[in-house]
Formats: C-alpha cells, sequence, structure tokens
C-alpha cells in the first residue's frame, strides 16, 4: 500500500469503503478525481458570481429529467401534439408539474446562462488561457436560444405556431443561406407538421447531443484551468500574497452550491404551483395571425429592434440591416477573447463599456417590447 | 464565515439538530420529489387515442336509428346510427349559433332545436337558419369499440 | 408625266382616308353595346336627361344588347336629332309616371319573351305590383307613388343579387326609405315615417349588416316587393313564422292567440313592435317597467303571476350559468384545466336559449322544464368548477409541504457548512 493510497482503501481510516474501492481497482478512477479533492474556488467579494454556471447546469439537468419524463406522453405530429400536452397536464398525475417544472426551468436556464455570461464577461474571466473556455459557452448560449426556440412550438398551440412562423421568417432573410435555411429549419416552405416533427428532433436529439459533447468540453476546461479571479483582486493577492483566499470545492464550496440549487428547485415548485404553464388554444394554420404576436421574452430585444428599423436605411432592407447587425454582434461576443489584447490592458476597459452597454440595450429593448409596444 | 473567538466543536445537540434538519431534510425532499415522478410513470386509465380519433362508443350500444352525443377535442360531435344499419358521425355544433344538434329519428334528419335547423345525415344544411353544413367524421369499427376520427386532409 | 404618276398614288390615298374616314364614322356607330346615336348628344347632358356609355354598360338591359329605342322608340341609326326622334320613327320620348309599369310589363311579362334571356326570372311582376298599394293608387292617378324606375333606377338597372343594386337585400331598405322616411313627401298619406329609422335599430337590421346573413328579413321579405302592402293584422303571425317557427307554434297553443284575435292586435308585433325590433333580453318579460306584460297585465290577474314566475326562472338559470362560469374562470386562472366542464357549460346555454323560445308558449310549466334541464347542468359544471379549486388547493399544500422540506434542507446544510469550516478554523482535519 502506498502512502498516497485514497481514504476509502486505508484500512485504518475511519473512511474506509469496501463498495467504491471494488469500482476503483477495475474503473481506475482515483487518479482521475484526485485532482477535485484539491480544486479549490476563490473567496472574495465576488465569490458569488460563481454560482451562475453551477445554477446554469443544474437547471439543464432539470429539463433533461422533465423532458425524458415528457417524452413518456407526448406526441410529435401535429393532429396530436396539443391533445397529447393536454392529456399529460390533465390526465396524467402530476403532469401539470412536470410540464409547468420543464417550461419555467427553460426560461431560469436562459436567464442564468445569460447571466452567467455577462458575469464572466464584467469579472474577465475570458482572457487568456480561458478563450476556449468562453468559444464553448459562446456556443452552448445559442445552444440554449436553439433549445428554447425549438421547445416553444412542441405544445403546438396558437402563439407557439404563429412565433415560430415569423422566427422562421425573419432566418429567412439572412443574405445567401436565407432561404435554404429557412426551408431546413421549417421542414418546407411553411410551418406544418413536418416542421414540427423537425424541431421536435433537434429538441431531443441534436440539440442534447451536441450540447452534453460541450458541456463536457467546457467543465474539462474549467477543471484543467481553475477558477479565474477578477483582475483588480488578482493584482491585489500579487501584492499581498498572505490574503489570499480559497476555500475547497468539495465540500464547502459544493454545499453552497447545493444549498443553491435547492433554492432554486423551491422557487421552481412555487413558481409551477402557482403560476402553471398554460395550454393555449390549438394551433389552426388557417386562422389569422392574433394581434400582437410577441417571441418569448430572450428574443425580444431582437425582435424590438427589427421593428424599430425603418424599412430602408439607405439602399439596405432595414429588415436585412438587422439581421447583419445582430449577426455581426453575435460574432464579436464570441471573438471577445481574441479582441481584448491583454488581461490588464485597455482595451479591456473598451469591452467592459460594451459589455455595459450591451446589457442595457438589451433590457431596454426587452422592457420596451413588452411594456411599451403593443 | 468565522466568529471572532475560537470556534470550538459545535454542542452534541447543536450536532444532532443539524444532523436532523440535513438528513431529515434531504430523505423527506427527496421524497417530495420522487412520489410525483414515481406517480406520473404510471399511466392513467383513460386512454389517449390523441386529438383525431375517439372512441364514440361500443358496438350495440346504439339503437337502429338512434343518435348519440359524445366528445370530440374539446366540442361535442354527434354519431348516427342509421335505420340501415350504418354509422355516421359528424360534429354537433349548429353553424347558426352553435347549439348542440341531436338526431331527430321520426324524421330521419339531424336537427337544432335553438330555431328549427335541419342536416341531413351527410351533415348537409337542408332547412333552416344554419348558413353552412356540419363537419363530418369518418367512423370505423374497430372490435368493440366505434372508432371516429377527423378526415384526412384538412 | 410626272403628274399622272404621282396623281395615281395620291387619289388612291385620298380616297383611302375617306373610306376610313367614313368606315370609322360608321364604326363608331355600330361599336360597342349596340351603341345609338342618342348617346351623342345625351352623354353631354346633365341628369335626368342625360346618359353615358359607360352608365349604359353597367345596366343589365344594355349588356343584353337592348338600345335607347327598345324603350324610347325612335331611330338610334339616324344621327340627326329630328330624325332620330321623330314620331315616323316611333319615337316616345320620356313616358309618363303611370304609363311605365305597363311599359316594363310590356317584356317582363312576356313569359315567352323573358325566356330568351332568363327562363328562371319571374314574369307576374306587374299583376303583384297592381295589387299593392303603390299600384292601386298609381290606378287612381297617384303619381307620387313608387313606379318601377323608382326602386330599380332607370339607365343603370342592376340585377338583384348585385350589391350595387338598389334592390339587392342590402339597400332594399335605403331604397324604400328615400320616400317613407320623408315626412314632407308622405305627408298627405298620414301614415308615420319611422319605419326606417325603427329597423336600422333592429335585431333584423343587425343581423344583415352586421353579422353578413343576406337572408335576413328587410322591408320586402315581410311586405313583398313588387305586390308591397302591409300585412294584416291577422297575418303578422304567418309572416313572422315563415322563419321564427317555434315560436309561433308555441304562440298558437298559448293563451294569448285568442286573446288577441280578440283584441284585434297583431300577435308578435304587440311585444315586438313591428319594425323597430330590437334584440329581447330578459327584461322583456316579467312584471317589470321594462316589461311589455304589463300594459296589459296587472297585480292579480293569473298572466301577471305567470310573466313574473317565468321572469324568475330565466333569472335564475342566468345566474346559475354566470356563477357556474366565474368558478371555471378563476379555476382557469389559477392553472387548472377545465375544458370538460366548459363543454358541458355550453350545454347549459343551450337550455336557456330553448327557455327563451319556450316564453312563447306563456306557460310557466314548460319554461320550467327547459330551465330545471339547465339548472341540473350549471349545477354540475359549478360542482366540477370547485373540485379544480380544491385541486388546486391541494397542489398549494402539497408544494407548502415540499417548501418545508426544502427550508429544513437549507438550514440543515448552512449548519453543517458551518460546522464544518468552524471545525476547519480550530485546527480539525
Amino acid at each position: 500500500m502506498m502512502a498516497s493510497a485514497p481514504e476509502y482503501a486505508r484500512e485504518d481510516s475511519p473512511h474506509r469503503n469496501r463498495v467504491v474501492q471494488w469500482f476503483d481497482e477495475r474503473f481506475g478512477w482515483e487518479r482521475l478525481l484526485a485532482p477535485l479533492r484539491h480544486k479549490t474556488v476563490p473567496v472574495h467579494k465576488l465569490s458569488y458570481w460563481y454560482f451562475l454556471g453551477g445554477m446554469t447546469l443544474f437547471l439543464f439537468m432539470i429539463q433533461v429529467l422533465t423532458g425524458i419524463l415528457l417524452l413518456l406522453y407526448y406526441r410529435p405530429s401535429a393532429n396530436e401534439a396539443f391533445e397529447s400536452v393536454q392529456y399529460v397536464m390533465t390526465q396524467v398525475k402530476f403532469g401539470w408539474l412536470v410540464r409547468s417544472i420543464h417550461s419555467w426551468s427553460a426560461n431560469l436556464m436562459i436567464f442564468f446562462a445569460f447571466a452567467h455570461m455577462f458575469s464572466v464577461l464584467f469579472l474577465r474571466a475570458y482572457s487568456k488561457p480561458r478563450e476556449l473556455t468562453w468559444l464553448t459557452g459562446m456556443v452552448l448560449l445559442f445552444l440554449a436560444l436553439g433549445f428554447g426556440f425549438s421547445g416553444y412550438l412542441l405544445p403546438w398551440n396558437t402563439l407557439a405556431f404563429f412565433a415560430t412562423k415569423v422566427g422562421t421568417e425573419i432566418t429567412g432573410q439572412v443574405p445567401l443561406i436565407g432561404k435554404p435555411l429557412l426551408i431546413f429549419l421549417r421542414g418546407g416552405e411553411e410551418v406544418t407538421g413536418a416542421t414540427l416533427t423537425r424541431f421536435f428532433g433537434f429538441h431531443v436529439a441534436l440539440l442534447p447531443g451536441i450540447t452534453t459533447m460541450l458541456i463536457a468540453i467546457h467543465i474539462l476546461l474549467i477543471q484543467r484551468l481553475g477558477m479565474s479571479v477578477p483582475p483588480g483582486q488578482e493584482a491585489a493577492w500579487n501584492a499581498l500574497p498572505a490574503e489570499r483566499r480559497e476555500m475547497p470545492f468539495f465540500p464547502n464550496f459544493f454545499l453552497r452550491e447545493l444549498m443553491a440549487w435547492y433554492i432554486a428547485l423551491g422557487v421552481l415548485g412555487v413558481l409551477s404551483a402557482v403560476y402553471p404553464w398554460e395550454l393555449g388554444a390549438k394551433a389552426d394554420p388557417f386562422v389569422a395571425a392574433p394581434a400582437g404576436i410577441k417571441p418569448e421574452w430572450y428574443f425580444m430585444f431582437m425582435f424590438q429592434t427589427l421593428k424599430l428599423i425603418p424599412a430602408k436605411v439607405g439602399p439596405i432592407d432595414g429588415e436585412l440591416l438587422g439581421i447583419l447587425g445582430f449577426g455581426l454582434a453575435g460574432l464579436i461576443w464570441a471573438l471577445l477573447p481574441f479582441l481584448g489584447g491583454d488581461r490588464y490592458g485597455r482595451r479591456q476597459v473598451f469591452i467592459r463599456g460594451l459589455g455595459i452597454f450591451a446589457l442595457a440595450y438589451m433590457l431596454s429593448m426587452t422592457i420596451y417590447g413588452y411594456v411599451v409596444a403593443k | 464565515m468565522q466568529h471572532a473567538e475560537t470556534a470550538n466543536r459545535p454542542e452534541p445537540a447543536r450536532r444532532r439538530l443539524m444532523q436532523f434538519l440535513l438528513g431529515g431534510g434531504l430523505l423527506a425532499s427527496a421524497a417530495s420529489f420522487l412520489y410525483p415522478i414515481v406517480r406520473y410513470l404510471v399511466p392513467p386509465a383513460a386512454v389517449d387515442l390523441g386529438g383525431d380519433s375517439v372512441v364514440a362508443a361500443k358496438v350495440g350500444e346504439l339503437k337502429v336509428n338512434s343518435g348519440k352525443i359524445f366528445r370530440f377535442g374539446s366540442r361535442p360531435g354527434l354519431l348516427v346510427y342509421t335505420s340501415e344499419g350504418e354509422y355516421r358521425a359528424m360534429s354537433a355544433v349548429c353553424t347558426h349559433l352553435n347549439c348542440t344538434v341531436q338526431y331527430r329519428s321520426d324524421v330521419r334528419e339531424v336537427w337544432c332545436a335553438c330555431h328549427n335547423g335541419f342536416y341531413d345525415l351527410n351533415g348537409r344544411n337542408v332547412a333552416g337558419p344554419p348558413p353552412r353544413p356540419l363537419d363530418s367524421y369518418d367512423v370505423h369499427v374497430n372490435g368493440d369499440d366505434v372508432v371516429v376520427s377527423r378526415r384526412r386532409g384538412a | 408625266m410626272m403628274t399622272r404618276i404621282t396623281a395615281r398614288p395620291l387619289l388612291l390615298l385620298i380616297a383611302a382616308s375617306l373610306l376610313l374616314a367614313s368606315s370609322s364614322f360608321a364604326a363608331e356607330a355600330q361599336s360597342g353595346t349596340a351603341k345609338s346615336s342618342c348617346v351623342d348628344c345625351h352623354a353631354s347632358f346633365p341628369a335626368p336627361t342625360g346618359v353615358t356609355e359607360e352608365q349604359w354598360a353597367a345596366d343589365i338591359h344594355g349588356q343584353k344588347g337592348l338600345t335607347c329605342s327598345s324603350c324610347h322608340g325612335g331611330d338610334p341609326k339616324d344621327p340627326s336629332p329630328e330624325g332620330a326622334m321623330s314620331k315616323k320613327a316611333g319615337f316616345r320620348g320620356k313616358p309618363k309616371r303611370n304609363e311605365i309599369p305597363a311599359m316594363c310589363a310590356k317584356c317582363h311579362a312576356d313569359g315567352a319573351y323573358m325566356r330568351q334571356y332568363n327562363p328562371s326570372l319571374r314574369t307576374d311582376q306587374l299583376a303583384q305590383y297592381q295589387t299593392s298599394v303603390h299600384g292601386k293608387r298609381l290606378a287612381k292617378a297617384d303619381t307620387k307613388v313608387a313606379v318601377c324606375i323608382d326602386c330599380h333606377s332607370v339607365h343603370g338597372i342592376r340585377p338583384a343579387k348585385d350589391p350595387r343594386s338598389t334592390v339587392n337585400p342590402l339597400n332594399v331598405a335605403n331604397t324604400c326609405a328615400r320616400c317613407h322616411a320623408d315626412a314632407a313627401y308622405m305627408k298627405e298619406y298620414k301614415i308615420k315615417t319611422d319605419q326606417f329609422a325603427g329597423y336600422s335599430a333592429s335585431a333584423h337590421h343587425d343581423a344583415m349588416t352586421v353579422r353578413g346573413d343576406l337572408s335576413a328579413p328587410t322591408c320586402t321579405t315581410c311586405h313583398g316587393n313588387h305586390g308591397a302592402a302591409p300585412p294584416g293584422v291577422a297575418s303578422v303571425e304567418n309572416v313572422c313564422s315563415t322563419c321564427h317557427v317555434f315560436q309561433a307554434q308555441l304562440f298558437d297553443t298559448s293563451p294569448h292567440k285568442a286573446a288577441f284575435a280578440a283584441m284585434g292586435a297583431g300577435s308578435c308585433i304587440t311585444c315586438h313592435s313591428n319594425h323597430r325590433i330590437t334584440h329581447p333580453t330578459d327584461q322583456l318579460i316579467g312584471t317589470s317597467n321594462e316589461a311589455v306584460c304589463t300594459n296589459c297585465h296587472a297585480a292579480g290577474d293569473p298572466g301577471f303571476a305567470a310573466a313574473a314566475r317565468i321572469h324568475d326562472d330565466l333569472g335564475k338559470l342566468d345566474d346559475a350559468l354566470k356563477s357556474s362560469e366565474q368558478v371555471l374562470d378563476q379555476a382557469e386562472r389559477s392553472g387548472m384545466e377545465v375544458s370538460q366542464a366548459r363543454l358541458e357549460e355550453a350545454q347549459g346555454r343551450d337550455s336557456l336559449i330553448k327557455a327563451r323560445v319556450t316564453i312563447h308558449s306563456f306557460q310557466p310549466g314548460k319554461v320550467e322544464q327547459d330551465t330545471q334541464a339547465g339548472m341540473k347542468i350549471a349545477e354540475k359544471t359549478h360542482q366540477a368548477g370547485l373540485q379544480a379549486l380544491a385541486e388546486r388547493d391541494y397542489r398549494r399544500k402539497g408544494l407548502g409541504l415540499s417548501l418545508i422540506t426544502i427550508v429544513a434542507v437549507l438550514i440543515g446544510l448552512r449548519m453543517y457548512i458551518r460546522q464544518i469550516e468552524s471545525r476547519n478554523q480550530s485546527g480539525g482535519t
């Protein structure tokens, strides 16, 4: 027996665990997991922001669980989708709970994904060597939005149908690839049962597959690179190393994260029981679109921007300009680590300004879309 | 997170309380999460045939030359067993002012009692105020069940 | 030599142009819908003698190939006014008003002739007209009454099916109102001129203009069109019952039938009025000020009691349905799914609609049958709503229990964290 044998294998240790030892002799995971025992989390004024990533992950796991449960009853065909969701809401025991948690958790997950992204931005955790973490994170954010968009159609009610129609219509405006992209998304020229089947495939197979892989890479990178410390704090600690505070991930930080997850469970419970997700009316493609079709809140800022751009800006079509603008913005955002230069450099201040502007813009456009514009 | 004075080991009472709350809480909360999931997994008694098909009646339930109102989605439907022994099914929502129609065995037509509208067994409006025919549905017998389903192609 | 060569083509040119000019002149005289020389002058006159090509092209007679001379006589090919409008050519000029029906009937009452154009058109318009008030007064030399052209217009007559036609159901009331709503014009006839105003406020007018139901009654539906006359008091019920069958059948079984006949009161119109037939509400029947029953019935007589009972029954059912709807709304707003109950709610409302028809039997017992059926349904849906609310409360209790366990875990975790961290502080591990 080596001196560095794990606790559960040492015969004299009170933490002796034969079962774990049995598995470790076959998986050999102790070597892999050993670094985790030493993982630490920096403790400073802004440490609370570290919870956001884990919260997003937790909500994603809730989505997977409730999603699998819903899969047991959902039928992805235009004739039956609405009725199957109605069945879940009314006939299946606690079906209302599973479905409402799925819908609420989806919204919360996207909210936390955005919050996590902005916190990483403002705490400058995207700089070298964490560029790939940022990149995978951005792709995960887009995937989350894709989950939201594809999932929203699945109950096949009026609002979802028309929101999808408008959303895919806008995608069709992208130059060159727009039309083929629209046909690919819709499974045809119009939004039909084929669209539903396709979105279902995206939502339960394609997107989860890609997301799982990216989450694995994202977490791997975080484990390898450790937690980033905000530049100001880093500078202070470099000056006075004795002041550096670290908390073991296991069990201290993890226990705190568990508290946050339990609070999230409580919130989801309250939301689902007091504000259950509505069913709406079954989609009828032949009925005129009801007034005031709105996308889900996480698309609202883009939708509202497009509505405000005049029909023509010079020689260019207004909507096209808006779409290209957002495309460009997304690209720049994804490439921020490469554009930001040195971690402590002047360009970082510029990026922070950009971040504040983006946040303010998104917030105000979202509020505008809901409160002012009707 | 730390007290100024030397923190000693917590008294046994406090420790026990913590263990009770944590252990008991974890167990209880896990139960409160698992109970709905387990109940959810059990399929309900009412079979879900989907929105487009419904078992309107059992074979032999309807006498010859009689009709029955059944639920189809969120609207009533009318199933008629004609005097020739044929099943006919159509929407039971009158196209005039949405009253529920019924089958009249004396005149062998579908009748709306509200304002005396008449439809034939194909759903066509033949007399009275109704401006449009009733949507007709497909009927077929599946073993013991008389199944009504929406017409394809709409 | 040069002149001869150039002279021939020149002559040809002149001849050709003359030919062209004269042929175009002739063509002008024959193109379009049987053009007549009349429009040469009359197209530029103001109304009423002015008629343009476009106007005539819109007229059904013009479209069928008739010309000015078909009615007015004269020679349409003669370009001169004297020739075209000569007595020799049979020119009749503007017909006198009392000659117009006979003039139109020359074709329109001729079955063999009309069959060439539209075999399904009626040909009894003149005969009908002669039975009408208009026809009878015209025969007595009253030229103020309506003749064919007053309703159908004169040079731009469209078929009744055309929504622009003055006799299309959508426009009939306006056409009649041109005289019948004109108090000054109608002064000597001593009949009211409020019919159009009344009709415009009626449910029938609503049905046509708001709901777009072209089969809804307009003036001619009840009064006839060519044989226009008010239905006699005794026949009012017959007229109304062509659509309102149930109400008439029930009325015939009611004590009112004999009573109204004895009073000489029109069956339906006594309560509902003849032109200003508004949407009846439950207030129309009963013993309140708005009810019509108190016009004849007073406290103490059986009719008064019946009216009160019927009104109460209707009110009770309406209230029951409303309260059940409220509970279901509340349940739905709390997120409960109540589509089954909503379905039954609709059937409950059917009962109320039926009861409102059964009123016309004026027998509380019959009305009660319908209202009772509705009350049963309302009770059932109300219960379903309460059940949904109970389910909602059960969910919230479950939520509360779950929250308690969550709070317990949170407190426990907090304590645990504190404990292991204080242990670390004091140099544990």
